[in-house]
């Protein structure tokens, strides 16, 4: 296939077909990643910035280390280490890269629509790597590679269950578009007061009642629930949310017999989910962390070498 | 009659071709086309060409940056947009730096004015309502009237505090001055972005409801009644506050309201792609608000028709949505707009008199050409049909930040008179 994409910016940018074959080359990697020497020559001389101007663990990492797996060169920069903290504009800081002739910018930003904004400027691939609470597509790949691993290509008669902050969470948007792609069905659960406006015309199921949301699911997806919301008036305190929506044993009875529970991370364990369930055997939570580095570096492959037939 | 010393021939008065008689800046009349009409050689005889003739137009609400922030606008190149723009007069909102709070900042915008255009156009200043904006004591309003404010508001900084802000229209009135009030409240708008609905959901962006806005219409609507002192409730963006507005009006109260050119004309969805030139405070709202904001123009629920002219610098507009400031540059496109409207027959040109002349002299108390004998000769010659595009070269505002640009419009200003004299010119 040759792959036509300038940009990630979010998972509708992709078709099905596409999406099957991020997870077709994201399966070469698994092979890769587990090899003694974990690294292919693919991308040398290529160089990427990870511009991550909120700060990240595991995305950022995660992308890192796929881009050296591929033998690209990476540069890391941070808020705290840019001049955006001096003010420049993200415009600027970002022609200034340009100039250093990148071939990809991998971009985390507090504001939903920056990795779009940067893209209609620049000449290199930006790969969105989390906009506000707009998208965040490589989590969506790698869980919908996680759920793939598991499930194999069918995702049709699937049902998953996003739990917890829907309206501040990029992750829930992509993972919503990606999962209806792939022929899942979608629930949501959340207080009212933590789901987006217009909810009700996505292609989901909304409910407040957990238990009756985990009725007959295959998955669940904990969202992280950030600590500040209660401050912001949305919730009156995390003792109450972990009680009416932190996921635990009880629920997992209702849900279907072989049910997966993922999370983005980092995790506030007994808050979102119970720290036993975290662990458990049912747990693709690590899974989704390994995936994340096979299912990046197809991404940074493919739009890496996107004028290079395949 | 006197012999005119000039006549404007040919130009369309409303929907009739009509000859313009002027003798030394002054209306002499305005009459039917004479074709035989004999031009004495002392007369000045001029072809309008059929362009439209329209008074010279009044916009009660414009910001001109200048004290303070003169990288965006400075008086004098708001007044050369309004001059291109086809307005005589405009009334520029009192969040300066510093604040329109004190008599000093209101004789510098006026001396300034003065000395940049000195045939005009006009400055109205709009005096704070509260010191520095911050809605926490009134302003020394008596003191801003002497200096030559001609209504009060704190636009931009909703006044939260409903116990002052009745003091602030009392007080107001004991001046014979109108309050204008920028209708949201803060608690419910927070911090958004753009008007909150499914788009915003899908986008990702921060909301701001239309409850915000008519919470605070219904306020002011009760403390008018209550009171029985007038309010302008000022760039009305929604069905609801419409809503209000209707009621309060069959009932009598004395209550004006206005609109914008951009919230007739484009809707929520001009900001996909995340475009920061369609950020605007409040936000475009929804097709469903579009169509009974021009209902309400129509009907005259809505009494006039403003620009919120607020222009910002290309390094601050060209970032995201969350970082971007709120405004539209309006002067330069504003009767354009409004053109296009006529076009689609959704407004006449007897509306664009009323609703950008007319009534805002009315509400304001200001003086405006209704073409009767002895009326000062300020009036504006509109092509309909004058394609041009908006581009930083074609726009005489400093702020190019309008969702215009790149676009081709039709109808522009050709020529613009104040005081009969030739003030500005394509």
């Amino acid at each position: 296939m040759q792959w036509n994409h300038k940009d990630l910016l979010d998972i509708d940018q992709l078709n099905r077909e596409e999406i099957g074959y991020v997870f077709q080359v994201a399966d070469r990697f698994v092979e890769v990643n587990k090899r003694p020497v974990k690294k292919v020559p693919v991308l040398k001389g290529k160089s990427v910035v990870l511009f991550f101007a909120e700060p990240s663990t595991r995305t950022k990492t995660s992308f890192d280390i796929a881009g050296k797996r591929l033998s690209a060169d990476t540069f890391s920069l941070t808020k705290t280490g840019s001049s955006l903290q001096k003010g420049e504009t993200l415009k600027d800081t970002a022609l200034t890269l340009q100039a250093m002739s990148p071939d990809a910018i991998v971009l985390r930003h507090w504001s939903s629509g920056a990795a779009s904004f940067l893209a209609q400027r620049l000449e290199c691939s930006i790969i969105n790597a989390g906009d506000g609470r707009h998208a965040h597509p490589s989590q969506a790949l790698l869980d919908g590679f996680t759920l793939r691993q598991v499930w194999g290509d069918d995702f049709g008669g699937k049902t998953v269950l996003i739990l917890g902050d829907i309206a501040h969470s990029r992750v829930a948007r992509s993972d919503i578009r990606l999962l209806t792609m792939l022929g899942a069905k979608v629930r949501l659960c959340a207080p009212r007061t933590l789901l987006p406006s217009g909810v009700r015309t996505w292609p989901v199921t909304v409910g407040h009642d957990l238990a009756k949301a985990c009725r007959g699911v295959d998955a669940i997806i904990c969202l992280r629930l950030q600590l500040e919301r209660q401050k912001a008036g949305l919730l009156p305190d995390l003792r109450e949310y972990a009680k009416t929506y932190g996921l635990n044993d009880s629920h997992l009875e209702k849900a279907a017999p072989d049910v997966r529970i993922m999370h983005p991370g980092p995790i506030n364990r007994g808050i979102e989910i119970s720290s036993a369930l975290a662990d458990a055997p049912g747990s693709l939570v690590l899974d989704q962390v390994t995936s994340g580095v096979a299912v990046r570096m197809a991404l940074l492959y493919l739009y890496l070498t996107r004028t290079i037939s395949v | 009659m006197a012999a005119p010393q000039s006549i404007l021939r040919n130009v369309i008065w409303l929907d009739q071709p009509m000859d313009l008689l002027i003798d030394q800046g002054t209306i002499m009349g305005l009459v039917p086309v004479d074709q035989g009409r004999e031009i004495t050689p002392l007369e000045r005889d001029m072809d309008g060409q059929g362009a439209w003739l329209l008074p010279s137009l009044i916009d009660a609400h414009v910001h001109l940056r200048e004290p303070g922030q003169e990288y965006k606008e400075t008086i004098a190149t708001g007044l050369q947009a309004a001059l291109g723009g086809g307005f005589g007069q405009v009334m520029c909102m009192a969040n300066t730096d510093p604040v329109n709070d004190h008599a000093q900042v209101t004789e510098y915008i006026l001396e300034t004015a003065m000395k940049t255009h000195p045939m005009g156009p006009r400055v109205r200043p709009v005096g704070a309502l509260t010191k520095g904006l911050a809605g926490k004591e009134l302003a020394p309003m008596a003191e801003l009237a002497r200096a030559g404010c001609v209504a009060f508001s704190n636009d931009g900084v909703p006044v939260g505090d409903n116990d002052l802000f009745r003091r602030s229209m009392e007080y107001a009135a004991d001046l014979g001055l109108k309050v204008i009030d920028h209708c949201e409240d803060p608690t419910l708008s927070g911090h958004g972005v753009m008007n909150e609905g499914v788009l915003s959901g899908q986008l990702g962006l921060k909301g701001s409801p239309w409850v915000a806005e008519t919470l605070h219409v219904a306020r002011d609507i009760m403390l008018a009644e209550y009171l029985n002192i007038p309010v302008h409730l000022a760039h009305i963006s929604c069905k609801e506050s419409v809503e209000q507005i209707l009621v309060a009006k069959e009932k009598g109260l004395p209550v004006t309201a206005e609109t914008c050119a951009h919230y007739l004309v484009w809707d929520e969805t001009m900001v996909q792609g995340y475009n920061f030139l369609a950020k605007v405070h409040p936000p475009l709202r929804t097709r469903e608000d579009v169509m009974a904001l021009r209902r309400a123009v129509k009907e005259g629920v809505i009494d006039i028709l403003v620009t919120d002219h607020a222009p910002h610098a290309d390094f601050e507009k060209e970032t995201t949505m969350d970082e971007a400031p709120n405004g539209i540059s309006g002067l330069d496109t504003a009767l354009s707009l409004y053109a296009s409207l006529v076009r689609d027959k959704v407004l006449t040109r007897e509306d664009i008199v009323t609703r950008c002349a007319l009534r805002p002299a009315e509400i304001f108390n200001l003086e405006v050409n209704r073409f009767a004998p002895g009326n000062r000769a300020d009036f504006v010659l509109f092509d309909p049909d004058h394609a041009w595009i908006v581009e930083p070269s074609t726009m005489l505002s400093k702020g190019k930040n309008t969702p215009c640009m790149g676009t081709t419009l039709l109808g522009k200003v050709i020529a613009h008179y104040l005081k009969g004299q030739l003030a500005y010119t394509l």
